[in-house]
């Protein structure tokens, strides 16, 4: 793809279910230590999951990084009396506002590209796989929801659900589901006719049997692609939905709740919102990265860029 | 091209009606009751009956599907809970600004993408490439609302340049208002040769449409140099240059024009994704258009304001995507025949 240089060996594009883990697994390992933008994504990706599963014990502050104030300490500038990322109106210590906030940042983003997945590539799959009446069907389904701009449509949902971060996850999925009924279904489609498929129905294999056994993992390379692709798409939907008011509540540490929070004090304490938008923009930078290189490695058709 | 246009135009036209199922759906599904939002908490069940019967909720499902259609057709968006007013004066009142922000920072994402593009492509895998990709890659993972209130932190509280927030100095309405004939500001004040009204909305525009553009300018470029690497390698480049024209009119123009279709394409693709973006920029902007008056809507549970934000958004991403189609199929016979 366009970042990375393409030293990466090509791959087929298709390979049979049979085809031995370890390998694949050791050449995506390779591949990423070769290539120093992708270890870049996989030692921030790594960073950020070290803060989301030990946060509360790396945090110089935890109690105030899950909202409790400390008026003594007020808006004190970064660096300043033991607080390296400096306080906000209420006393908090930043630092630990966006260490704790990095659980749910990272949680939220994860279970949503989980859950569209889950209805998302089996629809796909049997869309494309059946075909007929069926595929219409859900395809139509999917049109009207790929017809929205996908976070005009989580946002539109996540205030019809009412501001909660669980009702943003929601939305979210609501959203991006389509886009992996589509994906999957395209590749379904096109390995339909294949005479593995053919050769699966022929021993008498149930639809879900061939569908979960021999279809799935011939159509997992591009999925998994997309999804990490899309982790850092959604990392910055939902703090697009935070920094509206949309999703977390105060006193949650929101990174884009907080980003939101400091607009009124931008020219004297840009600390307040800089740094928890650097830490958002770190986050989805992450998984980007990661995804352009998992895009290289396991998509050869994206090589030749 | 005929049969072709004609086919993709109903498809988007069967689209649209589908868009218009999903809100009607979600407006339906809405927990609140939309005469209690007009009415107040101490409304009285006779009165929320009678606006029930006004607004037709106590019809069956599809009449009231076919009811609100109608009113999407004739212009009948309903009212503003916020504002108490047309939802259509205020989204049309508004939109113009918001198509001003837009252009100005395609217009930069363009210019500046294709540029980087091809510049990346012609120096590839030197410095300037390796400079070129980050800034691209980290365009697009930047939360535009961050970008722009670090714009504002530097640019206008550092550097004191530009203006902080708004489309217009406060006291321009005084001294050199503007004409609104287009309302596109930039435009008017050029035809009613406004200087002091020109400058100031320059002014005002730069950061905004520099933070909408930021998005586009990365995956204009990338998506440039890829497409420019493919075509430099190609054999009429090749011939081109064995030929002897100079590098400026083979890279400039032969190997420009063969790149240009898929970034075309991704243009368009971000134009439609900047529809969204441009919500966020014009909240830290401050900026007096749709987006603004959206994010009110849906932090207010202003439904009909909200639904009708909703279905000119999807109409408006259609139409993109229709455009890029056929823009497409002009520049590649292959896209019209499949």
């Amino acid at each position: 793809m366009t970042l990375l240089s393409a030293t990466t060996a090509p791959v087929d594009a298709v390979r049979t279910a049979d085809t031995p883990a370890p390998t694949r697994l050791r050449r995506i390992v390779t591949a990423v230590l070769r290539d120093r933008l992708a270890l870049v994504g996989v030692v921030l990706v790594g960073a950020l999951l070290v803060l989301a599963v030990f946060g509360p014990w790396l945090a110089p502050f935890p109690d105030q990084g899950r909202g409790v104030a400390d008026v003594a300490h007020r808006n004190l500038a970064p660096g300043t009396g033991g607080h390296l990322l400096g306080t906000d109106p209420l006393g908090r210590d930043v630092l630990s506002r966006i260490i704790i906030g990095a659980r749910p940042a990272l949680l939220t983003p994860l279970l949503t590209v989980a859950l569209a997945v889950a209805v998302g590539v089996p629809l796909g799959l049997l869309a494309g796989y059946r075909g007929g009446r069926l595929d219409e069907a859900v395809m139509r389904i999917a049109d009207m929801f790929l017809a929205f701009p996908p976070l005009l449509l989580a946002m539109v949902i996540a205030a019809m659900l009412g501001p909660s971060l669980t009702h943003a996850g929601i939305a979210l999925a609501i959203a991006w589901w389509p886009w992996y009924t589509r994906l999957a279904r395209g590749l379904a489609a096109g390995l339909r006719d294949r005479p593995f498929v053919d050769g699966a129905r022929a021993l008498g294999l149930s639809d879900t049997t061939v569908l979960a056994r021999h279809l799935l993992p011939n159509a997992a390379a591009p999925i998994v692609v997309q999804a990490s692709i899309d982790i850092g798409t959604v990392i910055l939907a939902s703090g697009s939905l935070a920094f509206l008011g949309l999703a977390a509540q105060a006193p949650t540490p929101d990174w884009g709740l907080m980003v939101s929070d400091g607009r009124s004090y931008v020219l004297s304490q840009w600390w307040l919102s800089a740094l928890p938008g650097a830490a958002i923009f770190l986050a989805v930078l992450a998984f980007n990265l990661l995804g352009d290189a998992l895009r290289d490695i396991l998509d050869p058709r994206a090589v030749t860029r | 091209m005929r049969r072709f246009l004609f086919r993709r135009a109903a498809a988007a036209a069967a689209v649209l009606l589908g868009t218009t199922v999903v809100t009607f759906v979600l407006a339906r599904v809405v927990p609140s009751d939309p005469a209690l939002a007009y009415l107040g908490p101490k409304a009285r069940p006779e009165q929320i009956a009678e606006i029930h019967h006004q607004l037709g909720l106590d019809r069956s499902l599809p009449v009231q599907y076919v009811n609100y259609l109608g009113g999407l057709v004739r212009g009948d968006w309903g009212i503003s809970i916020g504002t108490k007013q047309p939802v259509t004066s205020e989204i049309f009142g508004r939109l113009p600004a918001t198509l001003e922000l837009l252009a100005a920072a395609m217009t930069v994402a363009l210019v500046l993408g294709i540029a980087l593009g091809v510049i990346a492509a012609v120096r590839r895998q030197r410095l300037a490439d390796h400079v070129i990709r980050m800034l691209a890659i980290g365009g697009v993972s930047m939360p535009a609302f961050w970008l722009g209130l670090l714009l504002q932190v530097t640019v206008f509280g550092q550097l004191g340049l530009f203006a902080l927030t708004g489309r217009n100095d406060p006291d321009l309405e005084f001294t050199d208002p503007i004409q609104e004939i287009t309302g596109f500001h930039l435009v008017d004040a050029l035809l009613t040769g406004n200087a002091a009204g020109f400058t100031d909305t320059l002014t005002h525009l730069v950061l905004p449409a520099l933070t909408l553009a930021a998005y586009p300018i990365g995956v204009i470029a990338r998506m440039t140099r890829a497409s420019m690497i493919e075509v430099l390698a190609a054999d009429h480049i090749r011939a081109a240059r064995a030929y002897g024209l100079r590098e400026r009119m083979t890279v400039g123009r032969i190997a420009l024009r063969g790149a240009l279709p898929p970034v075309v394409t991704v243009a368009g693709l971000t134009l439609a994704y900047s529809l969204t973006g441009a919500f966020f920029v014009e909240v830290v902007f401050n900026w007096p258009g749709l987006g603004q008056f959206a994010a009110t809507a849906l932090l207010n549970a202003d439904y009909p304001a909200i639904m009708g934000v909703t279905v000119l958004g999807a109409a408006a991403y259609i139409l993109v995507n229709l455009a890029v189609d056929i823009v497409q199929a002009r520049l590649d016979p292959r896209v019209r025949l499949a």
